[in-house]
């Protein structure tokens, strides 16, 4: 809480931001780098689905970030409805896109996956069912987050969006173990251990790092661009009243 | 309730929703079980499939069960208790052999299942064809074939 109110100043969130930035795309672009010659030249091959493994490194950090983000924009929702900072309603439309994104490359690499793997590009488990209606919360969130003429209005109704659809995260992870599903258990994070080979973990989490900076910086940037432009709006109707 | 701030009263509001919520998406996911399935094993299919509906069928290919017909191809589906067998005119997946997890969707008729579609459904580890290898060599393999 401390550190929500030391950061909630926008001046000085400005300040931290930009610092952690250039330290967020360097992490980023070395995992990156690293992380697609590991997963795509450097990783063996599965001995039941052989090179089509590869598509997991893309998928799995994506599908991981995906959930992050929607964890992280319902927490904002919940400073924001509570504590009514505007930072926090920031930060939580500012993540939409990056997590809309990362949602939709989930479901295109799954498809991907999916058709030379299980023979099909798309089924209704409940895997991906969940996982498709996390992506269409992440559209009704910006559309109803940017379907006002003063954005700050849609705020509210956009944030209780956001504290409902939360419901769907834990769906979405024990969806296989819960029901029948043709989609796999999962092989990370599980509580025996993972039941992937440490050379295929190794380029999973760096390409997970890799995602992890990456939306961090992309964050930031969104950040101070809408508080830039909330300052902007502010200005404006300042001058249209005198 | 008068004595707390509104911030707490935000705060209780938002904690009643959200376990509100949980809990009736609890109650409906548990009752509509049946239909989020994706499959039936052989063993609840008999209760579960009504005469000439489309049902998926899921488990194991049994070990030498798959056998060509003059209609297609022919393998029993196996969960450990009971076992079904499925005929099936049509490509089958890469990954479909004796052993491996399959999702069928077809007709149970009389005593075989009439499938439409086979997929194949593999399971959670990942591991280099020689690891594997290694595994089958020290007799501690325990995945599939």
């Amino acid at each position: 809480m401390m550190m929500f109110d030391y950061l909630a100043n926008p001046t000085r969130f400005r300040k931290i931001t930009t610092a952690i930035l250039p330290v967020a795309v360097l992490v980023s672009a070395i995992a990156l780098a690293f992380g697609l010659y590991l997963a795509f030249l450097a990783s063996p091959a599965d001995y039941q689905q052989g090179e089509t493994v590869r598509i997991m490194y893309i998928h799995v950090p994506a599908a991981w970030m995906a959930m992050m983000c929607y964890l992280l924009m319902a927490l904002s929702a919940v400073f924001y409805l509570v504590w009514r900072h505007p930072l926090a309603d920031i930060g939580a439309r500012a993540m939409a896109l990056p997590g809309a994104g990362f949602a939709l490359i989930t479901l295109l690499t799954g498809s991907f996956w999916g058709r030379p793997m299980w023979g099909t590009w798309w089924v209704w488990d409940a895997r991906l069912t969940s996982m498709l209606i996390l992506f269409f919360l992440y559209l009704g969130y910006m559309a109803l987050a940017d379907g006002f003429e003063r954005a700050e209005r849609g705020s509210k109704p956009a944030s209780l969006l956001l504290l409902v659809g939360v419901i769907n995260l834990p769906i979405i992870k024990f969806s296989v173990d819960w029901w029948n599903t043709l989609h796999q258990g999962s092989s990370v994070l599980r509580l025996d251990g993972p039941s992937i080979d440490p050379a295929m973990l190794k380029p999973l989490l760096i390409m997970a790092l890799a995602m992890l900076g990456w939306f961090i910086a992309i964050t930031i940037l969104r950040m101070n661009t809408l508080i830039m432009r909330r300052r902007i709006t502010n200005l404006e109707s300042r001058k249209s009243w005198s | 309730m008068r004595d707390l701030s509104p911030k707490a009263k935000r705060g209780i509001a938002i904690v009643m929703v959200i376990s509100a919520l949980g809990l009736a998406a609890m109650l409906v996911l548990n009752a509509l079980r049946d239909h989020v399935v994706f499959f039936y094993g052989p063993s609840d299919i008999l209760d579960k499939a009504g005469k000439g509906q489309i049902v998926r069928l899921g488990g194991l290919v049994a070990e030498n069960s798959i056998t060509s017909l003059s209609d297609g191809v022919g393998f029993t589906i196996t969960d450990g208790n009971n076992a079904i067998d499925v005929v099936y005119a049509g490509v089958l997946p890469d990954l479909f052999r004796e052993g491996q997890g399959v999702v069928t969707e077809g007709v149970l008729e009389a005593d075989i299942f009439r499938a439409n579609t086979v997929l194949a459904k593999h399971d959670e580890t990942y591991m280099p064809a020689e690891v594997a290898d290694m595994l089958k060599d020290q007799g501690v393999w325990k995945g599939q074939e």
